[in-house]
């Protein structure tokens, strides 16, 4: 379970109060969206959950099973269950799509204890996945990200999800930079995913990923607080009327 | 105030003199032989060790590091060389290829595969042996290199090394290994590698420099002479014990219709210095360098190289990388000269360095000086550190730091490391690329 509570954030560098006292509790199994507006926090929240340097938390917690989650390094959060699918995946020259899913599993596995894959269970792991995400082989033997359109690199984070098995998923902006025929696939992807032992954070600008990853409950954030919850038929209402009704009110 | 015509002043320059007086009878060669040290010493006499006022050397103070020069090591017996080569990492292991081996500055016959590479066509001799015979054009060097500090330092005290030939056609079936390597007693050595390759000749040549103790000063000479429409790559591996001072040069001359390669990779030695003069003198020919140098903790490397293109379309490719560790030093200065009739010249050179620390230290110095109107001629420099935001992407998919840091160190020179293209080659430098990155994390 992902708890947070009353996180005030800024920018490490210039002192810019980005999170204004965020509670948000995230049950194991449930799909929640967060909607705002651009510069409302959205995704300053999702790289403060990932353990991203350039904030500084200076108030309230994550707790996330029952550890703070600030306390860990972006790693040990990894190896926690935490995975942040990338609003703008990096590309990497020089380091092999497959050497680094290898990389980062195994790496996993060695913090939580468990023995490291073999190289045919992996590679039998890395087939199934990305068969089912229309990622191709060759695709996976060339440097990460680099030179892969914006769906692929969309596709790359969500297979790196779907190996990782992470506990706690937040995607930031999935949707963005995807037509209708990569959303479909995306989206699908994170569908097989949901289980009752698996939470989602997804943080969107509009309505229509929602429509194929259905959340549990969507709240509304602007200027740094979540200003507005309910259920999917939120999504809908903000997709109506804009933000303007939620950020006035909490202006 | 009159001006003096400059005396030795430091306790190394007198070193070197004093080794100069005591050993020069006993130098092999004939008297031309002995008339090009007598030149090369008397010209030392005038300038000493190159210094930071030295143009060429303003980033590697020679004089300022040399501290003593200890005595020009002596031939050590076949059992006492076959034994420090045996305290020494082989390199290449297992891999299969012909082995030559110097040590101490001195090449020894009984340790060396001669016969076996005389069956596949490539004669081996002792420098010492062949210098009395035919001394005067295996001294000779090309006008880029014969008025350096180290070369002609070299012309001065070189008493052992070996003339590799490669007969019109040859073509070696395995890769030679040279290996140099010094002793555990601090000494100086001065050997010179002279590798010949006749019309249409193919070798791939693999030198290691290996081994040394704290003062050890080594300062070598591989002269490369790739006839028309030779194929010869040439990698050479320094990592020397950390308290040597290594000075390396690598001269290659290429006829006609000739491809060279020339690989370099420096991890070893505090104070290092890897030279590479390469004269075209053929129409056609392409030379391709890659420079893979890794330093850290005090230490000092610097790779510098002129390309002169004297004669018309003849390619140059450079792509040197550097990483600087906490504390260390790098230089790269590349010069490339485009002659007035070498029209169609394509010459690109490329260095890029990473520093892994806020002390670390990176100097470059690329220059281009163009004499034909009809050329193409790039050079490009950066200099960075790991980038936060692929360290941060790494680490959010679980891989811890130091692990992360190495594999953008390991993506930072994968570049040059694609390039090298010898399987042998890529394997020995891939291992020892890790070991240095794991003894750092």
């Amino acid at each position: 379970m992902l708890e947070i509570k009353n996180l005030h954030a800024r920018i490490a560098e210039d002192g810019t109060e980005i999170l204004r006292g965020i509670d948000l509790v995230v049950k194991p199994g449930e799909v929640h969206a967060i909607m705002g507006p651009n510069g409302s926090g959205k995704s300053t929240l999702s790289y403060i959950l990932a353990g991203k340097d350039d904030y500084e938390v200076t108030e309230g917690d994550i707790v996330y099973n029952g550890q703070s989650l600030l306390e860990l390094a972006p790693d040990e959060r990894a190896a926690a269950g935490v995975f942040l699918a990338f609003q703008y995946p990096i590309e990497i020259p020089g380091v092999a799509t497959m050497t680094f899913l290898k990389t980062a599993l195994n790496a996993q596995r060695k913090a939580r204890g468990e023995e490291e894959l073999s190289t045919p269970e992996f590679m039998k792991r890395v087939k199934d996945k990305a068969g089912e995400l229309q990622i191709t082989m060759d695709m996976l033997k060339r440097p990460l990200n680099v030179g892969f359109s914006g769906g692929e690199k969309k596709r790359a984070e969500i297979l790196q999800m779907a190996l990782l098995q992470p506990s706690l998923c937040v995607l930031d902006e999935t949707d963005s930079g995807l037509d209708i025929d990569a959303l479909k696939v995306v989206s699908d992807g994170v569908n097989r995913l949901r289980g009752p032992d698996r939470s989602f954070v997804v943080i969107t600008h509009y309505q229509r990923l929602l429509d194929h990853i259905v959340p549990d409950v969507v709240h509304v954030l602007s200027k740094g607080r979540i200003v507005k919850t309910g259920g999917p038929e939120l999504a809908l209402e903000l997709e109506k009327n804009g933000y303007a009704d939620f950020v006035d009110a909490a202006a | 105030m009159t001006i003096e015509p400059r005396t030795l002043e430091t306790r190394a320059e007198t070193d070197l003199a004093e080794a100069y007086y005591r050993d020069r009878d006993a130098l092999p060669g004939g008297a031309a032989v002995a008339e090009i040290r007598k030149s090369a010493f008397d010209a030392f006499r005038k300038s000493g060790l190159p210094h930071r006022r030295v143009e060429e050397w303003k980033y590697s103070d020679l004089r300022a590091r040399l501290k003593s020069v200890p005595a020009f090591a002596a031939r050590r017996s076949d059992d006492e060389a076959k034994a420090a080569v045996a305290a020494l990492d082989d390199v290449y292991g297992a891999a299969d290829r012909y082995r030559l081996v110097i040590v101490d500055g001195h090449f020894h016959a009984g340790l060396s595969d001669v016969a076996a590479l005389a069956a596949a066509g490539a004669s081996v001799r002792p420098l010492a042996e062949a210098l009395v015979e035919q001394g005067e054009s295996l001294m000779q060097l090309p006008e880029i290199a014969a008025g350096d500090a180290a070369t002609g330092l070299n012309a001065v005290f070189c008493a052992d090394g070996l003339v590799l030939s490669l007969a019109e056609g040859a073509s070696l079936d395995k890769p030679v290994e040279i290996v140099h390597a010094l002793s555990a007693a601090a000494a100086s050595t001065s050997e010179r590698v002279i590798v010949t390759a006749a019309k249409g000749a193919k070798a791939i040549v693999l030198e290691t420099f290996v081994g040394g103790a704290e003062g050890s000063f080594s300062n070598t000479l591989t002269d490369i002479r790739a006839g028309d429409e030779a194929e010869v790559t040439v990698a050479r591996l320094q990592a020397e014990a950390a308290g040597t001072t290594h000075i390396g040069t690598a001269v290659v001359t290429l006829g006609a219709e000739t491809k060279v390669k020339l690989i370099g990779a420096g991890i070893g030695s505090g104070f290092a210095r890897h030279q590479s003069f390469i004269a075209f003198t053929g129409e056609g020919s392409r030379a391709d360098l890659l420079g893979i140098t890794m330093v850290r903790a005090g230490q000092h490397v610097d790779q510098t190289l002129v390309v002169d293109h004297a004669v018309p379309h003849c390619d140059s490719r450079e792509l040197f990388k550097t990483v600087v560790g906490e504390g260390a030093k790098g230089i790269f200065q590349g010069k490339i000269i485009v002659r007035p009739h070498a029209q169609k010249t394509d010459g690109q050179m490329m260095t890029q360095s990473l520093l892994l620390s806020d002390d670390a230290e990176m100097s470059l110095k690329p220059e281009l000086e163009i004499f034909a109107d009809d050329v193409q001629c790039a050079h490009g420099a950066t200099s960075g550190q790991i980038d936060e935001d692929l360290l941060f992407y790494l680490r959010s998919r679980g891989i811890p730091e130091a692990e992360a840091r190495t594999l953008l160190v390991l993506a930072f020179l994968s570049e040059a490391v694609e390039e090298i293209g010898e399987e042998i080659v890529v394997e020995a430098f891939e291992e020892r690329i890790r070991a240095w990155l794991d003894a750092g994390a």
